[in-house]
């Protein structure tokens, strides 16, 4: 379907001005020559009206620098195709029932993170039972079974359990991104789903603070989940994408925003 | 030094009280750690006595050793014991003695007369007494210079290096000290409290952090030395002392003169499934080591309300603290090296979070007058939204001068997206320079109302704590940690990983390290 094109660049203070700001480092001393330095750097980057207003010793031989400029090219948000994942959410009680009454048993979940990484607090906060900024985790729903394996779990024990206990949705949590390991992690992951053969038939979601959706798909997961993400907006995207796979649902009843 | 706190909240007696509950609550536990020893401890006695080094595939000579008795099931005797024995058999140093050891059939190992046995030990423990002289004497070397270089008031501002490789490491740290930095913390690689043995030698790759190896330490706390002298303040080094091996990283850091080390009682049982008796057992021998090298001891507290709700379970932090602070004195430290841990970590969409946050941080000091207490930044709550982020480290820097905390880590801004930037370290050091330099004497200016908001919410906290104290007391530590008290997180005696490192010892057991390390009282 043809759009019209909807030209867009950085608002800063006047419609259209294309400011962008910026904040970099240099591995040399504070001087005048630093200060071109970084001029010329941002130039460099296609940028116009450079202005350093901030160049500061953050060490005895690194400079950071805060600098603003202009951008004179565009992006036609038209044509920008982007997959969102919108809810229309439901509360605890309704999302309860909804599965009550469409599913009649309780949605299993399994979640861990996954390989080298040690670090609970975003798995903790989408299932336990307190949950994160005052919204209930999945172990609290009544038709949710929640299963929090904790942390450095290896795949094939996170894969091997799902399949015991037959599980609608495995969560895999990667907090630690040095060096991408979170990638690799979760690479390795849907090897093994696929291995195991239930990539494609349950749903494998993948959270942490450098994950979203985008990413999420391109490794081969069926959603991603970004920081600040709330254990009721899990818990919606699961119950909905299970009812819409079961055929108990139809495609467009609880989503809104996405690509047509 | 009696100042006035900016708050009483509650009598002497309760505080009192509350500090006998936790003596009652961890002397059962002194008396199993009393029974046992482990793996970790005996390889600590062979690195006491000089071994190091690795021998094939990287193996540590002491674990090559260690296990080697324990697969002949003569350790339960000591380490020390066979290290005399093996001097008997013509060992000239602590390598031959591995070889000896590990190259001995099982009949060598049979015991001796008792009165040949008595002269062999008196010797070893002669040899001991030297080698914790040796010890005391590069401890000395670190005291002198911090002496030479004096350290700026507290809070002391604590930031983290964690590239995976030393050398890199060396690099940041530099420039985190040049930026202000009085404590340089190298975070470990992802997973090392894990290993049963700590890895040899410099290292270049790491994930999320950087081996903690002898070599490593030796080679940061030069630089800092360095460093130090250019900048004519002292700056102080921490690693961790956590997992599996913590009373070799003790002896470690005391060794290459770390000036502190994360030692928490508990920490590992809660947050690395790691086994109960284990922690318990290593943290004392750990800890005995921490005492003699004046090494600060941060506690780990703060990571409770990490995962469990900061508003909800902040009195699970008070209770740890006077459980952490009773293995703590028993261990022989000192109110001046305990960095009882605590944070900053309230939701900072409730209303008036920095009463909130006050009120747990003077409660805290009130509690632990002369301790030093290390206070940590928002880390749950941090956002991508790095200018919201930095608003909340300066809150948390205010409450920090405001409660007389001894060491501040500070916040980074992209702390929710990585590890920091060069110049996010310089960020978050001049802020919190700034408002250190604007609010000294905060506290002695401002005197909190005791009928108000933030001195009820400290008085809630520590009445929480005392029952909490009270049913840790009545159930046992054991059934407490059994039930998920602290972090939300339940473990039991026999679960976790390391139980198998854990031994009884004979009725012969020689460690005549852990014999002087005690009679310093």
């Amino acid at each position: 379907m043809a759009q019209k094109a909807q030209p867009i660049r950085p608002y800063g203070d006047r419609r259209d001005d294309g400011v962008v700001q910026l904040s970099f480092t240099f591995p040399v001393p504070l001087s005048e020559k630093a200060k071109e330095a970084a001029a010329q750097f941002v130039k460099k980057m296609g940028l116009t009206d450079v202005k350093v207003a901030a160049a500061l010793p953050a060490a005895a031989s690194y400079t950071m620098f805060v600098v603003y400029a202009r951008a004179s090219h565009f992006i036609d948000y038209s044509e920008i195709d982007i997959p969102e994942v919108v809810l229309k959410k439901l509360g605890f009680d309704e999302l309860n029932r909804l599965i009550e009454e469409k599913l009649a048993r309780k949605v299993v979940v399994i979640g861990a993170c996954t390989g080298t990484d040690s670090h609970t607090v975003g798995i903790d906060a989408i299932l336990n039972m307190k949950g994160y900024a005052g919204d209930y985790g999945l172990e609290r729903y009544p038709w949710f079974e929640a299963h929090n394996l904790g942390s450095q779990v290896p795949n094939e024990e996170l894969v091997r359990k799902a399949l015991e206990r037959n599980a609608d949705a495995v969560l895999v949590s990667q907090v630690v991104t040095q060096r991408d390991v979170h990638l690799d992690n979760s690479r390795a992951f849907i090897e093994e789903a696929k291995r195991a053969g239930i990539h494609g038939k349950v749903l494998l979601l993948l959270g942490g603070p450098r994950v979203d959706h985008k990413l999420a798909l391109e490794l081969g997961f069926d959603a991603g989940f970004g920081p600040g993400t709330r254990p009721s907006e899990v818990a919606n995207t699961i119950a909905h994408a299970l009812l819409k796979k079961l055929g108990k649902e139809p495609a467009s009843q609880h989503y809104e925003g996405e690509p047509h | 030094m009696v100042r006035a706190m900016p708050g009483q909240f509650v009598e002497d007696s309760q505080v009192e009280y509350a500090r006998q509950l936790a003596r009652e609550i961890t002397e059962p536990i002194f008396e199993m750690i009393r029974r046992h020893t482990t793996v970790s401890i005996e390889r600590t006695v062979l690195r006491l006595f000089g071994l190091c080094g690795a021998g094939a595939g990287g193996v540590p000579l002491a674990n090559l050793m260690v296990d080697r008795l324990k697969a002949a099931g003569v350790l339960s005797r000591g380490a020390a014991y066979w290290y005399g024995r093996a001097l008997r058999m013509g060992a000239k140093s602590p390598t031959e003695a591995v070889e000896r050891i590990t190259a001995a059939s099982d009949h060598l190992l049979a015991p001796l007369l008792a009165e040949e046995e008595a002269r062999m030990e008196e010797e070893v423990r002669s040899e001991a007494r030297s080698a914790v002289e040796e010890l005391r004497r590069r401890i000395a070397h670190r005291d002198a210079l911090r002496a030479e270089l004096p350290m700026p008031p507290p809070p002391h501002r604590y930031v983290i290096v964690a590239t995976g490789n030393i050398y890199d490491d060396v690099d940041q740290a530099r420039a985190a000290a040049q930026a202000g930095a009085d404590v340089i913390a190298v975070i470990r690689s992802t997973a090392q409290s894990l290993l049963d043995y700590v890895p040899h030698g410099a290292t270049t790759e790491g994930y999320g952090g950087t081996w903690a190896t002898q070599e490593n330490f030796r080679i940061m706390r030069e630089a800092l030395d360095e460093e130090s002298r250019r900048l004519g303040r002292y700056v102080q080094l921490t690693n961790y002392s956590s997992g599996l091996c913590m009373a070799e990283i003790a002896f470690c850091a005391a060794s290459e003169r770390l000036d502190m080390l994360l030692n928490d009682a508990m920490y590992g049982i809660l947050f690395r499934d790691i086994n109960m008796r284990r922690t318990f057992i290593d943290q004392y021998f750990s800890r005995r080591i921490c005492a003699l090298a004046g090494i600060i001891i941060n506690t780990g507290e703060d990571n409770y309300i990490t995962t469990a709700d900061a508003y909800e379970a902040a009195h699970t932090v008070v209770a740890s603290q006077f459980i952490n602070e009773a293995f703590a004195k028993r261990a022989g430290l000192e109110d001046r090296q305990l960095g009882l841990g605590h944070s900053f970590e309230i939701d900072p969409d409730r209303p008036q979070t920095l009463l909130l946050e006050l009120a747990q941080a003077m409660l805290i000091r009130r509690c632990f007058p002369d301790a030093l207490l290390k206070y940590m930044p928002p880390t749950k709550h941090k956002e991508t939204d790095i200018f919201f982020s930095h608003a909340c480290d300066v809150m948390a820097d205010l409450v920090a001068i405001w409660t007389r905390q001894g060491i501040q880590l500070l916040g980074m801004m992209t702390e929710a997206m990585h590890t920091p930037l060069l110049a996010d370290r310089y960020v978050a050091l001049k802020a919190a320079a700034y408002v250190h330099r604007a609010a000294r004497g905060i506290d002695e200016e401002l005197l909190v109302r005791e009928d108000g908001k933030i001195a009820r919410r400290a008085r809630q906290v520590f009445g929480n704590a005392l029952k909490l104290l009270e049913e840790c007391r009545r159930e046992g530590m054991v059934a407490a940690i059994g039930q998920g008290r602290f972090g939300d997180v339940r473990r039991t005696e026999t679960g976790g990983k390391g139980l198998e490192g854990v031994l009884e010892k004979g009725p012969g057991y020689f460690n005549p390290f852990l014999e002087i390390l005690e009679a310093r009282e």
